[in-house]
């Protein structure tokens, strides 16, 4: 019988167990993939050190294929700290504030590397914050103004589009009160801290978080982001004008635009304030605590006439558009098909609104030309709820001829079905 | 004054031969008279509906962007417009509250026991082409309540397994409910619908002539014990006389709610938008609509909503076929078949009520 014999050698039998090993346990760990020896020291450092793979991972660097390297060189592939963290390996530590927009735009600033990210991405956020009050405090020393990371945190920065970004539009103005609440911080500037306050109580505020309307304005629509600096007194209808253009014309013609111009005022500011923005009112035009023109008009003088004439003609036409309302509701809540009307009454809005755009122009006559039009369409609606009324009533009395009719009819038909069984 | 006329077809075509049926016809005269009106009513109602319908085609434009406008112009520019549409509405309604109170008469009155078979069943069948009638012309104003009704009808009628799909592609007329499915309708309501309405109604009045009306067991009984007691009138002109006050009952209470209430015309409808909360199918639906409702997602292993559209679809087919459970002899079932005829009635003026008031 033959046998098969196998001679039992020690050393390549353990070489090859051990090959076979690493192969194994290199499947299981992803071997292959970039090593960062950064994140897996940083992962268990203290504080402000700590940058765990999860929270890098969430970065848009990260996500774009750029690590730890990038921005702090050295080399992520040894596990040697000293290796690692070389300045053979051109490691630079942790980067000083001041170098910081300088090193951001090392990057950004160089279209031809930008371009292979995100052709539309600008290039010019360096240039800006050279320009911006931050940019200019920078240079002049002061490491305490915001730098890019300030804004756009650090390690785990996102794209301004993710809801959860601190400069997504709806998390702007509370990244921009990390500083510019903080009273302390703020002191050696001079400058207030309530704008955060003053905007969350506005109508800007309102229309971005409570509407969720991201094109309403926040800190940087106004000051501008990378370039950020308040905009010059004569400047403020410029700021305003980019939402609010038709406002914007009419002011730079009327001769509000001269007098400010001449007394230094910051135009629309002056009625609207800036940072707490109310919703605008008609009591703006009146006399009592919302009113703002008797601030610098005196009573009685043309201005003030002017003044009276707008709000009365608004008053009357915001009160002919309710009339019309309660008329139509009236006829509809009869059962009355006046949906025509109803669309009317828009246009009658329309109109309202149009005047209350007008009095940028401060000239009553122009104010009543759209008041006019829209007293005529109210008026017209007004006359379509009480005409529906008298249709209803029309109706009613032709109800009740009918149930005469069909009561005698019932009575001959009932005498009749008597008679003929008697 | 028609006497002449009168005389005139006589002679021609003999016209006392083709009514001499009628005048001989006779209706059991007892306490309970009154249910027999309810048939005639629905049938008034019909008529009404047909011709208000009529006028109603010479302005309905059907399509998606015409048929919003078209009512909306019925409604505040054609003279009586608002009245024509209005009545068409509130008849449609009353004509199915009425086939219901038929329904329900004949079922407790057991008219629908050996010979009337085929009348209950006409009957039936009847009833849900009126509800055809009702879900089809629901749609036409194509305002945004009707839009999603029948969006929500057609996904039901889609959960029917095997033909399920191709029937809400048929009724659709594609996947989603467009001016297709408007066009499509205004088809059903118009001609299919009426055809056979019309036809099944000359069965069910032919049946009805033919047979007679029924009289309730308990009636029969009494007659029976006591033969004097047993009372009768003519069809013609006595029981017409009659049916004809009630016909102009039926006429005043129409006339009230289109006057006092005119049907509204709602907002035109727009596919973009999100259902509107908390919407709900017609009234006569809402049994079905809650039933569907209450029924769990998964029951066992089967989808819910398949199991209610199952399970309506075989209650609906068991009720068409309820006569045919009952013998002429006393048996279990007669107790069986009252039991669940009361079962019925409380339980669809329940889950209604309970629609209704749902959030």
């Amino acid at each position: 019988m033959a046998t098969l014999r196998i001679k039992f050698r020690p050393l390549p039998a353990a070489s090859f167990a051990g090959l076979a090993g690493f192969i194994l346990l290199a499947s299981c760990l992803g071997y292959g993939q970039a090593v960062n020896s950064c994140l897996d020291c940083h992962s268990a450092q203290p504080g402000r050190l700590e940058v765990t793979p999860e929270k890098f991972s969430q970065d848009i660097h990260a996500q774009k294929g750029l690590t730890c390297v990038s921005c702090h060189g050295g080399d992520a592939t040894s596990y040697d700290p000293d290796q690692a963290m070389s300045r053979k390996a051109g490691w630079k530590g942790k980067v000083d504030r001041r170098q910081i927009p300088q090193l951001c735009g090392s990057c950004h600033s160089n279209p031809a590397y930008i371009r292979q990210f995100d052709p539309s991405l600008r290039t010019d956020q360096l240039d800006q914050y050279h320009t911006s009050v931050h940019g200019k405090r920078l240079a002049a020393g002061d490491a305490k103004v915001a730098v890019c990371i300030d804004c756009h945190s650090v390690h785990d920065i996102r794209p301004p589009s993710d809801p959860r970004s601190t400069v997504n539009p709806v998390n702007v103005a509370k990244t921009c009160s990390r500083c510019h609440s903080d009273a302390a911080y703020m002191k050696q500037y001079g400058i207030p801290t309530d704008q955060f306050a003053k905007y969350n109580i506005s109508v800007h505020h309102d229309a971005m978080v409570v509407r969720g309307d991201l094109s309403a304005p926040t800190c940087t629509t106004c000051h501008g982001n990378h370039g950020a600096a308040p905009p010059g007194v004569d400047k403020v209808q410029n700021v305003c004008a980019n939402c609010h253009a038709f406002q914007a014309q009419m002011y730079e013609k009327s001769t509000h635009y001269k007098a400010f111009q001449a007394a230094s005022l910051p135009g629309c500011v002056v009625c609207h304030s800036n940072h707490g923005i109310h919703l605008p009112s008609d009591a703006m035009l009146g006399t009592g605590p919302g009113g703002v023109c008797m601030k610098c008009h005196a009573p009685g003088d043309r201005c003030d006439r002017a003044r009276v004439a707008i709000l009365s003609n608004l008053t009357q036409l915001d009160g002919a558009i309710k009339d019309a309302d309660q008329a139509l509701h009236l006829a509809e809540s009869s059962g009355m098909e006046v949906s025509e009307a109803r669309l009317a009454q828009d246009q009658a809005r329309d109109s309202l609104t149009k005047a209350r755009v007008t009095i940028h122009t401060f000239q009553p006559t122009l104010v009543d030309q759209d008041v006019q039009a829209g007293m005529k369409i109210a008026a017209a609606n007004l006359k379509a709820g009480k005409d529906a009324m008298v249709e209803r009533n029309h109706r009613r009395i032709g109800l009740g001829i009918c149930f005469i009719a069909i009561a005698m009819m019932l009575i001959g038909l009932w005498l009749y079905i008597r008679k003929l069984e008697s | 004054m028609f006497a002449p006329l009168i005389r005139w077809l006589d002679e021609r075509i003999h016209l006392d031969d083709l009514i001499a049926p009628f005048k001989h016809k006779t209706v059991p005269r007892h306490r309970l008279s009154y249910w027999y009106f309810f048939g005639g009513i629905t049938l008034f109602l019909f008529i009404i509906q047909v011709l208000t319908g009529i006028l109603l085609l010479l302005y309905y434009r059907p399509g998606a962007n015409e048929a919003f406008e078209s009512v909306q112009y019925i409604m505040t520019r054609v003279q009586f417009g608002w009245l024509i549409r209005s009545i068409h509405a509130w008849s449609a309604n009353l004509m199915i509250f009425t086939a219901f109170v038929h329904m329900f008469s004949v079922l407790f009155l057991k008219a629908y026991r050996k010979p009337r078979e085929l009348t209950w069943v006409t009957g039936v069948i009847l009833l849900v082409l009126v509800m055809g009638f009702g879900f089809s012309g629901y749609l036409l104003p194509w305002n945004t309540l009707a839009f999603f009704a029948t969006k929500v009808g057609t996904e039901i009628a889609g959960q029917v397994p095997i033909i399920g799909k191709p029937m809400m592609i048929f009724l659709r007329g594609g996947e989603e409910v467009t001016g297709a499915t408007l066009t499509r309708f205004f088809g059903f309501h118009v001609a299919v619908l009426p055809g056979l309405v019309v036809v099944l109604i000359a069965i069910h009045l032919f049946l009805v002539q033919r047979q007679g009306m029924s009289v309730p067991p308990k009636v029969e009984a009494e007659w029976a014990a006591n033969p004097a007691a047993r009372r009768e009138m003519k069809f013609f002109p006595n029981f017409m006389l009659r049916e004809m006050m009630a016909w102009y009952v039926a006429m005043g209470v129409l006339g009230a709610l289109a006057a006092i209430f005119p049907w509204n015309l709602g907002v035109k409808a727009d596919p973009f938008v999100s259902a509107p909360a908390g919407i709900k199918p017609e009234w006569y639906f809402l049994f079905m609509f809650q039933t569907l409702k209450m029924i769990p997602s998964k029951v066992w292993i089967v989808d819910g909503e398949v199991l209610g559209v199952l399970g309506c679809s075989l209650a609906g087919l068991l009720w068409l076929l309820l006569p045919f459970f009952e013998s002429d002899k006393a048996s279990r079932a007669k107790v069986w078949i009252t039991g669940l005829s009361i079962f019925a009635l409380v339980y669809v003026i329940g889950m209604s009520v309970y629609g209704y008031v749902a959030n």
